[in-house]
């Protein structure tokens, strides 16, 4: 094979990987946009060509606006509190380890584990705090006279999604306080010295230098962030299964409910692909905003 | 006389608050992130009657009953072998067909390279529900459905742009007058890549593997659609059906909820520092 001349080489190594990838993700894509555009419940025997049908449906679908709704707010109430507290973990997790040590090793295992657990299981230990009747979080906020009485959490239409943006938020604030820990960590210190000589008060020094030069990394944690959370399924689906009364149904709990509970693979589809181009706009949005780190980087 | 008393004393004032300070970081830090897990581990421990009334929150009678019921007398041990087998096999399919495509991004002249690295992340941002359906019917044509090999191979491409991400930056940090020196000696680019670059990468291949590993055991919707026995299931699967008769057997779900979560948190312990550089690769960089 030695005649082969480098740019060969190139597509034959990369081609494995190319496969594996249109198989697998690049034509799914393309079947489910060709599947919805058919009418197909095997249940029934039902499978014919509608055309655009099934997204005329969506478009008058107050299940599929309300799944918007929730996941849009979903999605910017946990990324808001995710990178407000991982930037405040982050400042003091950096404050702790300014000398690398055993602490900022404990300080990175700490963040480390939630990252870690799996998300199903994280649903579990919150449904687990969130139980009514001997769950801790009731408990405690009656102990400490916060609450006057037991509240059912993931029962009540109000409360529900927000018992699922804080497990979220437990979940992956760990995250965002990483990158923006590595981020701090790479800061230049004489900057900081220099507006220290200047007289810069610590909130001055903050504003005008931290928070600008960690913008990349921000912008970042933004990005991955908001891909999770719009597309968020195991975390919401296993504490409430998209109830009480769908006030905490995302779109993919949606559009998984109608593929494999109600067996609407047709219109199934449309909303996965709804979803995906929801996405897709989202990414060429965020490439957009990232596209100086891109050129930069690769 | 005092003043240098003075300075000591405030010395020491100031070491003892620096370190309370510390103590106080860590604490509420730490009270934020193992709280909840910490209180699964006390669950686990309780007798069935102490897990239906609260106070105490500390048991004083401790029993291993769940952890006994959990591995001996559940799904749970047999979706803890099928979710080693699906991660063994995601992470070596994803990191050798990584390897390739990476090398080739990184130091062979194909055309296109910035779209062929865009188009590989972007399909890394698909929410996996919009690829799940035909998934699903096309396993199901394979008559794969319902097997290990179904989800640890999507598993595998779902994380390769991933490991094509990290070792691509990996390998272009890699001097490349080595690659030139291994033509200019006779090597196929193959060979130069599996005798000189392969062993050289080896730090950067362990942490494409371990975040590789950690995705394939946590991942849900996948490892959900695609298994219908026990037979198939993976662990997290396993624990979010977790079989209750009449009431839900929270000690037990406890219990297995530490089991599952033990092997990656004993790999985020043991491996944090690859870890982190692992997650922070590509995202800082100055």
């Amino acid at each position: 094979m030695s005649h082969l001349s480098e740019r060969a080489w190139g597509y034959l190594l990369a081609a494995p990987a190319f496969v594996l990838l249109g198989f697998v993700a690049l034509a799914p894509i393309g079947a489910a946009v060709w599947l919805s555009l058919y009418r197909r419940m095997p249940v029934f025997g039902i499978d014919e060509f509608i055309g655009a049908a099934n997204y005329v449906q969506l478009w008058s679908d107050d299940r599929f606006w309300a799944a918007c709704r929730v996941t849009l707010y979903f999605t910017t109430l946990s990324i808001t509190a995710e990178l407000v507290l991982g930037f405040g973990m982050a400042l003091l997790l950096d404050r702790l380890t300014s000398q690398p040590g055993r602490s900022s090793q404990w300080g990175q295992v700490m963040i480390l584990l939630p990252w870690a657990v799996p998300t199903v299981v994280s649903a579990q230990i919150w449904l687990w705090l969130y139980q009514p009747d001997y769950g801790l979080l009731n408990y405690l906020l009656l102990q400490v006279g916060l609450i006057n009485a037991p509240i059912d959490w993931l029962a009540d239409p109000d409360w529900a999604i927000h018992a699922a943006v804080v497990m979220d938020v437990w979940k992956t604030t760990p995250f965002a306080a990483l990158l923006l820990l590595a981020g701090l960590k790479a800061l230049p210190q004489d900057l900081y010295a220099a507006a220290k000589v200047d007289g810069a008060g610590p909130w001055e020094r903050f504003r005008r230098i931290t928070l600008p030069l960690l913008m990349p990394i921000i912008v970042i944690v933004l990005v991955f962030r908001t891909m999770d959370a719009v597309r968020v399924f195991d975390a919401v689906f296993v504490l409430t299964g998209g109830g009480p009364g769908n006030t905490t149904e995302t779109l993919s709990i949606y559009a998984y409910k109608t593929l494999f509970q109600t067996l609407q693979f047709g219109y199934g589809s449309a909303l996965a692909t709804a979803m995906f181009i929801i996405v897709a706009g989202l990414t060429a949005l965020y490439l957009f905003l990232l596209r100086r780190h891109f050129e930069d980087g690769v | 006389m005092s003043e240098a008393m003075d300075g000591r004393r405030h010395d020491k004032v100031r070491t003892l608050r620096q370190i309370s300070l510390k103590v106080g970081i860590v604490l509420s830090v730490g009270l934020f992130c193992l709280g909840p897990i910490l209180w699964q581990a006390v669950t686990s421990v309780k007798l069935d009657q102490d897990l239906v009334r609260i106070p105490p929150i500390f048991p004083e009678q401790l029993t291993l009953s769940h952890y006994e019921r959990v591995l001996f007398g559940s799904p749970i041990a047999q979706s803890l072998m099928n979710s080693l087998v699906v991660a063994a096999s995601a992470t070596v399919i994803s990191i050798v067909v990584g390897t390739f495509c990476a090398f080739a991004l990184a130091r062979l002249p194909i055309a296109g390279k910035p779209i062929i690295l865009g188009l590989v992340l972007s399909t890394s941002m698909f929410p996996p529900i919009a690829v799940i359906s035909p998934l699903y019917l096309l396993m199901r044509e394979l008559g794969l459905r319902d097997t290990l090999m179904a989800v640890g191979l999507t598993h595998a491409v779902y994380s390769l742009p991933l490991a094509v991400w990290l070792l691509t930056s990996f390998f272009r940090q890699l001097p490349a007058e080595l690659y030139y020196a291994a033509r200019v000696d006779g090597c196929t680019p193959l060979r130069a890549l599996l005798t000189i670059f392969f062993p050289l990468a080896r730090p950067g291949l362990a942490v494409a593997a371990l975040l590789v590993f950690i995705f394939s055991w946590n991942e849900f919707m996948f490892a959900l659609t695609l298994t219908a026995s026990d037979s198939a299931r993976t662990a997290p699967v396993a624990i979010a059906l977790f079989p209750g008769l009449y009431e839900i057997p929270w000690g037990d779900i406890a219990a297995a909820s530490l089991v599952v979560t033990l092997p990656v948190g004993a790999l985020a312990i043991l491996f944090q520092r690859h870890i982190v550089a692992g997650l922070t690769a590509g995202s800082v960089k100055g």
